[in-house]
């Protein structure tokens, strides 16, 4: 049995493809957050007064809120005096004007890890903003968007820009006292992507965000708010990584989902941040507020993501439904190996009528990992006739790890039909016999066998992401097998 | 092709397989009987890798080579396959994509050109239908929410499409309808060639009605006990193993 158990774990042994350091100088603030933190970073961006005074009050919310201890995560003391608030690629003067002026090392950087920037290499169909550090280096692909009256670019740009929508959206979703991390975010987040897509439009071409964590000692504090106006369609795709760093890094991230009547938004993200190594040191602690409205009725909301990375997660993608017949989609897999922890799930809060949500989970934990998925279900009185259904799945690979499942099921209406079903499986000795038993090796059979677990999840990714997210398995599943 | 000498194995300390010696020529059919708890599904599954066995003396050449020094893997793709007497199940994973990644491993080391999508279906389809088998099979999961019939006639698609040089069928017969028997036994029948051979482990002698043996032997506390023809597995079926087991006795 033990022999069973390291041949699984060194099946699952930790190997991060992402981990290198980008060497680029950079133009970082000391650590330590005060309200002169706020105000830098605020002037850094030219931005308006009010938004640095809605900066500063969720600065005062912050100071007066405790870290949530609900999770189930364990992890030291985060000293938010000890982190660098603002770190961004020494640029000359305003910033790149366009990909000319963009420093070549940065361009390399997003090429090595499969994306880039360049127009005419780039996979046809996605539009990408590609945010370093701090701050958006580059976004591809704005001109066609604009033909389509897309706004696709840096939030920063937006608030110079497009100040009206901004300030009309911008922490409506998800209010600055919403919670810790959110309020630390509101106080100074520096970058993150903005997306507005006018009534009736089906935007033209998928758009991504790319995020990388690069300097030491610095949080990511981005911020994404996407508004799809009536009858608008968007699908919109994330990915993250960081390097292999001994000190954990936080990242706490906040996005907001506008759909209004009729709009469909779909939201993947493919997250890959540093999990750290065997022994747990460093990797990214990964704190991320994400939110839809589901504003007007038929509006439709679909979260997908696939987690892999991450020393801790601590995320709840959730959709309000307050349009009637309005829809809200939860589909996940996390994967966690060494010794990462995730605390993962949903919010669904049904207000309108005739309301419907799905939620799929799906988590996989290996070794000495921690896998929790977290679930509130919410049937507002006024919710005549809302669904839900929830399905929550685990698989364990090996027997030093674990799986929770932590469903909450509020229902304050009697028409509404709430169901959950949860199941935990573990990959067997005898499944993996089959395989072998039929040529394939270990590697390849545990891949395989993970794969088809998580089916129901991948095939509502778009398919370059679809790919990429079997690949990611692949290669964190992968080890030194003999 | 297949030599098995003298051989010794335990599971958790306690000795099952007793010095059994076998031998198997190419082109030969084997029926492996005998009394219930006597080793017969931990001789296959010795021969076939299947964890949690410590052979403690004896050898196995399989055409030549040193069967037990072998991974799993690499027995398979020299072409040793396993008919599972408790098929299990692989949720999400379609049999087509299973089928075509074994066919591909097994392939590959035998230094035969990948098949490409379309051929792999074609040939898939048309395996189906030679064993009279539904060819919605393919795109279920692997035995996923499959009857007991169903999870055996899966195990002889898997056969008869890798082409095995040594097919070890653990009693595949068991339980199974007289339709599902015939899927089984022209599974096997089909296999039958010069180069091949087969063993096959079973409680009944109406398999053998379908599939005749070249010999039949019965084990009997971890040894064989007695050898024979086809005439050996009728007399079986009369007299019952318990004036074998008393000769051992």
């Amino acid at each position: 049995m033990t022999d069973q158990n390291s041949a699984l774990e060194q099946l699952v042994q930790q190997r991060y493809e992402a981990g290198w350091v980008t060497d680029i100088e950079t133009e970082s603030l000391p650590p330590g957050l005060t309200e002169d933190t706020v105000r830098f970073i605020s002037a850094k961006k030219g931005e308006p007064d009010w938004l640095l005074a809605w900066r500063l009050q969720a600065l005062a919310r912050w100071r007066e809120m405790g870290e949530p201890s609900w999770a189930h995560l364990d992890y030291p003391p985060i000293d938010y005096q000890g982190i660098s608030y603002y770190s961004a690629p020494k640029s000359p003067g305003d910033g790149p004007k366009s990909l000319d002026e963009v420093d070549p090392e940065l361009l390399r950087t997003y090429e090595k890890l499969g994306i880039p920037l360049h127009e005419q290499q780039m996979l046809a169909g996605v539009a990408v903003d590609a945010v370093f550090d701090s701050v958006s280096v580059v976004t591809t692909f704005k001109k066609q968007l604009a033909e389509a009256g897309v706004i696709f670019c840096p939030i920063s740009e937006a608030v110079r820009d497009h100040p009206e929508l901004v300030q009309k959206y911008l922490g409506t979703v998800v209010p600055a006292r919403d919670n810790f991390f959110a309020a630390l975010n509101s106080a100074v987040f520096s970058d993150g992507s903005f997306v507005y897509v006018p009534k009736g439009v089906r935007c033209p071409m998928e758009l991504s965000t790319y995020f990388r964590i690069n300097a030491a000692n610095t949080g990511q504090f981005e911020r994404t708010l996407i508004v799809a106006d009536e009858g608008s369609h968007v699908s919109y795709l994330e990915g993250c990584t960081a390097p292999q760093r001994d000190e954990n890094q936080l990242h706490a991230a906040v996005v907001e989902l506008v759909a209004l009547g009729d709009a469909q938004i779909k939201y993947s993200t493919v997250q890959n941040w540093y999990p750290g190594d065997e022994q747990g040191r460093g990797g990214i602690y990964n704190f991320v507020t994400k939110r839809g409205l589901c504003a007007g009725a038929r509006a439709k909301i679909s979260w997908t993501q696939v987690e892999t990375g991450s020393a801790i997660t601590w995320k709840y993608p959730s959709v309000v439904l307050r349009g009637d017949q309005s829809v809200g989609e939860f589909y996940s897999v996390a994967l966690t190996r060494g010794r990462q922890q995730a605390d993962t799930g949903t919010k669904m809060i049904h207000i309108g009528k005739d309301t419907k949500s799905t939620i799929v989970s799906k988590g996989i934990s290996a070794v000495r990992s921690n896998n929790s998925y977290r679930g509130l279900v919410r049937i507002a009185p006024s919710a005549d006739g809302a669904r839900n259904h929830t399905q929550c799945d685990s698989l364990l690979i090996g027997d030093q790890c674990g799986a929770h499942t932590f469903p909450y099921i509020e229902s304050r209406n009697p028409s509404a039909i709430v169901e959950h079903e949860a199941t935990t499986s573990t990959v067997s000795d005898e499944q993996l016999f089959l395989c072998q038993q039929r040529g394939l090796d270990a590697e390849k059979a545990v891949s395989m066998i993970v794969n088809g677990f998580c089916k129901e999840v991948f095939r509502e990714l778009p398919m370059e992401f679809a790919v990429e997210a079997g690949k990611l398995l692949e290669v964190s599943l992968e080890g030194a097998v003999g | 092709m297949l030599n098995v000498s003298d051989l010794h194995v335990s599971v958790n300390g306690k000795e099952i397989l007793k010095g059994l010696t076998l031998e198997v020529k190419a082109g030969e059919v084997h029926a492996i009987m005998g009394p219930n708890g006597s080793g017969k599904s931990t001789l296959v599954g010795v021969l076939a890798g299947r964890p949690g066995y410590e052979v403690t003396a004896g050898t196995v050449q399989f055409k030549g080579q040193d069967l037990l020094s072998l991974e799993t893997e690499e027995r398979a793709r020299e072409g040793v396959f396993l008919a599972f007497q408790y098929p299990v199940e692989i949720p999400g994973v379609s049999n087509m994509e299973f089928l075509r990644a074994a066919v591909e491993a097994v392939r590959g080391h035998r230094q035969q050109a990948p098949l490409s999508a379309p051929e792999f279906m074609k040939l898939a389809r048309q395996t189906c239908t030679e064993l009279d088998l539904d060819p919605s099979f393919l795109k279920r999961g692997v035995n996923e929410g499959f009857s007991g019939g169903e999870k055996k006639r899966n195990e002889i698609l898997q056969m008869s499409l890798l082409e095995p040089a040594l097919a070890l069928l653990d009693e595949t017969d068991s339980g199974l309808d007289i339709d599902a028997l015939q899927v089984v036994a022209q599974g096997v029948n089909r296999l039958r060639s010069p180069e091949r051979a087969v063993v096959m482990v079973t409680h009944y002698q109406r398999l053998l009605n379908h599939v005749v043996p070249d010999q039949v032997h019965v084990l009997a506390e971890g040894r064989i006990v007695r050898s024979g023809g086809r005439e050996l597995a009728l007399e079986l079926e009369e007299k019952g193993y318990g004036w074998l087991t008393g000769e051992t006795a």
